[in-house]
Parts: structure tokens; C-alpha cells; sequence
């Protein structure tokens, strides 16, 4: 049985009810799982050893506790996977832009990213259920192939940013046009002008998933197998 | 070097649907497989490429035989189709999608099944994914330059166009028909597909191109198990005839040769940005 837990610093609940909206799939994770630590879904106080550690939300530089769980979570975790954009590049907690100002402010947010070594980082405001389960998946079976950008994400951290896809795409000649990072974005930041991404950087939070799923930066060669 | 990928069967094919054969680009194999899928139940909403007007091309979820009717046709220009993949589910509450796409859309397809992280509950929903041949495509600046400047038609005035024959075709509603030399065409290409390697959509469930079979028909890969299952129900239906592709002329040997050209020069293309320290998609 691997010993999966899940735990919460200063995020909305999304990521946990994206983990909860896997439906069947997530009964079958379960079966091969042992939800060893959840606030909402499992009774324990302490955050035992476990294999994977699936941590939302950011830390909050001033609150002592939040700090403490995040380096407790590294410790008592073999795999530690930052759950969503507020865990890997700080999301809404550092970037929303709505009109009722965050307490703390802003700025005491950091995303687990930038306080621990994080080995896998799923991007997404929510990320999606079918993400979660195929990185749950994949993690159990040892398959780092798949996990490779998941990896490469948890080391850009806070960088990532809906500027990318200008920057590293669009900029690179690589942009062919398919609209798939403005059909990823959560908060309808990238709209698609002449055939090519616009950020609309007031809407942007930074969760990384259109770079990530843009197929002209990463294509890993396994997508090729169809069938 | 694997000209195709990998496919079960490829076949000639023409719609038998007169309304289709009318506004398609070739055999109308991608708008009467969306009209038998939105018909039989087997499709609820489908991802086409609209035309917005003088041959500008706008993403458009089609949900009628008649929306499909009016997206047919190739236009020569970039178009997000993958877009508006999510809103199908969402705003038009699709459960059953089917989506055409370029080679480089039906990739991105395939990617974001593979690693779904900005896609809550889309690929599942995704029932079929029709590729059309792709050898190139051009910014709507430049197709508009190489219709006004190089064939002298006002771009209003365009009923179609076509790439065959080592020509870019233009036909007016006047029944008039230009061409210029592909050769001209070049410098107006995107960029973006001198990396490409993919000219037979070779991960969609069903790809179509016109190049291979005779005029008004299409030459057609069947790839998956999905694809076939419609292909086969569409031929027992009779929305399709199909012709062995070795009756058919020029045959698949054209299509190979041009499938290995693409590959082999923007293969070039990825080593020489590789030299010059520039990105490629990995
Ligand atoms: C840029 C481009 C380059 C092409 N190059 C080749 C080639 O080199 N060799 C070859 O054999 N065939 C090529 N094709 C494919 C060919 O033009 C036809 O699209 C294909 O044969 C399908 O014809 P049909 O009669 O079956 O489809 P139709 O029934 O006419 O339907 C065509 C479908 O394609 C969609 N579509 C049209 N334009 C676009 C677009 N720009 N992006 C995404 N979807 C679109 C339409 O919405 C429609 O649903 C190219 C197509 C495009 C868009
Ligand atoms: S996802 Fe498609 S449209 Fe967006 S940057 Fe990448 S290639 Fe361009
Ligand atoms: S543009 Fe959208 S998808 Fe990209 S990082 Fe910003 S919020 Fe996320
Ligand atoms: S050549 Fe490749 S990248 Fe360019 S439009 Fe066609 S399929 Fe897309």
C-alpha cells in the first residue's frame, strides 16, 4: 500500500475538490492508497511518514505554523507534489486582482515552491481531477517518463506565468496557432488575436497551465502512442 | 523514415451527400462524418473552423447539420480550433465531441488527453478527431497578400481555394480561376511550420487530405479502432463510396513522397535552430 496524504496551507478548497471530484477514478486510486492524512476526508492530527505528500495552497511568511507544516511535510514525505497553482507559483494568493484586498497581504504568500524542494508541481486554478490522478497514477508506477514535465514545472516555480507561451512560443517562431493554452486558462486571461495568444495580464495568476500544456514546448514523445 | 505513422487503413473516399459535395474542399469526408455523427447520435457538438468571411477562419462549435454545412471548405489560415474545446463542454454542454483539426491541432489534441491539467473533464468527452492533410499554412495577412497582390483578386471576390500541382489555386465567384507558383508562396508561410513533421495528422482517429486520389475525392487513413468503428458505419450507411486506394490515381505514393519531403526538410529546419541555440518543441 503506498501511503498517500494530503495537506492544506493557504489555499480555497479547489485543489481538494478537484482531488475529490475524481469520482470512480478516485476509488480506484484509492485502492491501490492509503489516505493516510486529509483534514476533510481522513481522521489524523499528526502528518505521518508517508510516500506521496499532494500539498495546496502557499505558505504564509507570517504565520509561523504554516512554515512549519511545509517543512514537516518535506521531512515525513518521500515524493512531495505542490497541488495547484497557490503551491507551485503562489496563484491567486500572490496575483488575484479582485477588489477585496487579501488579508495578509499579497505579499505574505509564498508558494511551497519557493520555501521547500518540491519534486512534482501540478499547475492549474484548479488543477484538473484527471491531472491528478494521472500524476497519483504515474507515481505509483514509477513512470518518470510522464512525470518529467511535472518535475520540470516544480523547478520553474513562481516563474511560470501566461507570459510564457509569448516568451518562449510565440517569441520562438514555435506558435502555430492552436488555441489550447487559451482553452486552458482558468480565468480567461488569453484570447486568441490573428491566430496568436494575447495575455490579458490584469486577469492573469500565474498557475502555469497554459505553458505547460502547450504542445510547442513540450511534446514528450509518449503522447505519440495512441493506442 | 515512417511517411504516415501508424494507421490500419487508407482508402478513397467521396461524400454521397449532394449538400455536402457542393461546399466541401474535396470528398467532404470531414463534414459528413460530423453530419452522420450529429445525425446519429454518435456526436453532439463538433469543433469546426468557420469561415468569418473573405476566407478569415474562426473557431465555431457546430451542433446542426447545417453549421457543419457552413464551416466546409479549407481556409488557408490560422485557426484556433482547439479554443473553443472547452467551452463545447461547458457553455454547449457537449458529451460527445468530435473536432478537426491540422496535423499540429490534432497533436494538441492529443497532448491535452495525455496531460489534461487545464482540461477538467474535457477528454473524455472527445469522441472523434478528424486530421486534414497539412503541408503548410499561412498567416491571414499573408494568404490575403498572395490572393490580392500575386493572383490580383480582390479577396471578396473568392469562392475557393486549393494547393495542388505545385500551385496555389484561387477561384472568384466570377468564374474566373488564378494561380500562382507555391515557390512565390513560401516567404508567406507561418513560421511556426518549418518545425513541423506531421503531414498526415498522424495521431487523429481518421485523416483526410485531397492529395493522392482523383478530384473531388479524398484520400483517407484509418488509424483507430474509434475511427474505424465510424468510418465502417458510415460506408454500411452509404454517406460514403470508397475506392482501394491502389485504383485510384495519382495514389498513395504521392502522398508518401510529400509526407517524407516535409519531414525531411523541417527535420533539417529543428537541427538548424538547434545550432543556433534556438528552442524546439521537445
Ligand atoms: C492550412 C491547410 C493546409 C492543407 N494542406 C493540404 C495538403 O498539403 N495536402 C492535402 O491533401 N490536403 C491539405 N489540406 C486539407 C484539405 O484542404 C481539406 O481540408 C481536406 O481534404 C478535407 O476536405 P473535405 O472535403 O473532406 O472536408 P470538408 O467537408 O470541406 O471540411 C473541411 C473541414 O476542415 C475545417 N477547416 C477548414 N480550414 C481549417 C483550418 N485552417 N484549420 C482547421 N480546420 C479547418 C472546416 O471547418 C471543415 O470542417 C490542408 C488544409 C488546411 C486547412
Ligand atoms: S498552445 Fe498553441 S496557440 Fe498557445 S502558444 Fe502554444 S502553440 Fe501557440
Ligand atoms: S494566462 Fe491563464 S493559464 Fe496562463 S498562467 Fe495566466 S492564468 Fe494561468
Ligand atoms: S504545417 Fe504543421 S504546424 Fe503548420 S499548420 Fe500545418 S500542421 Fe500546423
Amino acid at each position: 500500500m503506498v501511503k498517500v496524504a494530503h495537506v492544506q496551507l493557504c489555499s480555497c478548497c479547489g485543489c481538494l475538490v478537484s482531488l475529490a471530484d475524481t469520482y470512480e477514478k478516485l476509488l480506484d486510486v484509492l485502492n491501490s492508497i492509503e489516505l493516510v492524512y486529509c483534514q476533510t476526508l481522513a481522521d489524523a492530527r499528526e502528518i505521518p511518514e508517508c510516500d506521496i505528500a499532494l500539498v495546496e495552497g502557499s505558505v504564509c511568511l507570517d504565520d509561523h505554523h504554516s512554515l512549519e507544516v511545509a517543512e514537516e511535510v518535506r521531512k515525513k514525505a518521500k515524493i512531495v507534489v505542490a497541488l495547484g497553482a497557490c503551491a507551485a507559483t503562489g496563484g491567486v494568493t500572490r496575483y488575484c486582482k479582485g477588489n477585496q484586498m487579501s488579508k495578509p497581504v499579497h505579499s505574505s504568500f509564498s508558494p511551497l515552491t519557493e520555501v521547500i524542494k518540491v519534486d512534482l508541481a501540478i499547475p492549474g486554478c484548479p488543477p484538473s481531477p484527471e491531472a491528478i490522478v494521472s500524476v497519483i497514477t504515474a507515481a505509483l508506477n514509477g513512470d518518470m517518463e510522464y512525470l518529467q514535465p511535472f518535475a520540470e514545472f516544480a523547478e520553474l516555480g513562481s516563474e511560470a506565468c501566461g507570459c510564457d507561451v509569448i516568451s518562449k512560443v510565440v517569441n520562438k517562431s514555435l506558435c502555430m496557432g492552436c488555441g489550447t493554452c487559451a482553452s486552458a486558462c482558468p480565468t480567461r486571461a488569453i484570447e486568441m488575436l490573428d491566430g496568436r495568444p494575447n495575455i490579458l495580464k490584469e486577469l492573469c495568476i500565474k498557475c502555469g497551465a497554459c505553458s505547460v500544456q502547450c504542445p510547442r514546448i513540450r511534446f514528450p514523445g509518449l503522447i505519440e502512442k495512441i493506442e | 523514415m515512417n511517411p504516415f505513422g501508424a494507421y490500419k487503413k487508407v482508402v478513397s473516399a467521396r461524400s454521397t451527400l449532394k449538400e455536402v459535395l457542393k461546399k466541401s474542399q474535396d470528398g467532404g469526408i470531414v463534414s459528413t462524418a460530423f453530419i452522420y455523427g450529429l445525425e446519429n447520435n454518435l456526436l453532439d457538438g463538433v469543433v469546426v473552423a468557420d469561415n468569418a468571411g473573405e476566407f478569415q477562419a474562426v473557431p465555431k462549435v457546430a451542433t446542426t447539420p447545417e453549421e457543419v454545412l457552413e464551416a466546409a471548405g479549407t481556409k488557408y489560415t490560422v485557426c484556433p480550433n482547439i479554443s473553443v474545446l472547452k467551452s463545447a463542454v461547458r457553455e454547449y454542454g457537449c458529451e460527445k465531441i468530435g473536432v478537426v483539426g491540422t496535423p499540429c491541432q490534432v497533436r494538441a489534441i492529443r497532448k491535452l488527453m495525455k496531460y489534461p491539467v487545464g482540461f477538467r473533464h474535457v477528454p473524455d468527452k472527445i469522441a472523434l478527431v478528424i486530421g486534414i492533410f497539412c503541408m503548410e499554412n499561412f498567416p491571414y495577412n499573408g494568404l490575403k497578400l498572395i490572393v490580392e497582390e500575386h493572383c490580383g483578386v480582390k479577396m471578396e471576390d473568392v469562392v475557393k481555394m486549393d494547393i495542388g500541382k505545385g500551385k496555389f489555386w484561387v477561384y472568384t465567384r466570377w468564374g474566373e480561376t488564378k494561380t500562382v507558383k507555391l515557390k512565390e508562396t513560401h516567404p508567406y508561410e507561418q513560421i511556426a511550420c518549418h518545425v513541423c513533421t506531421d503531414y498526415t495528422a498522424e495521431l487523429a482517429d481518421i485523416s483526410t487530405g485531397s492529395v493522392g486520389s482523383p478530384d473531388g475525392w479524398s484520400t483517407v487513413f484509418i488509424r483507430t479502432a474509434k475511427g474505424e468503428e465510424i468510418f465502417n458505419k458510415m460506408v454500411e450507411d452509404g454517406y460514403l463510396e470508397v475506392k482501394p486506394i491502389e485504383e485510384v490515381k495519382p495514389g498513395l505514393g504521392l502522398v508518401e513522397k510529400l509526407a517524407l519531403q516535409k519531414k525531411e526538410k523541417n527535420a533539417k529546419e529543428i537541427e538548424h535552430r538547434k545550432e543556433l541555440g534556438l528552442p524546439v518543441p521537445y
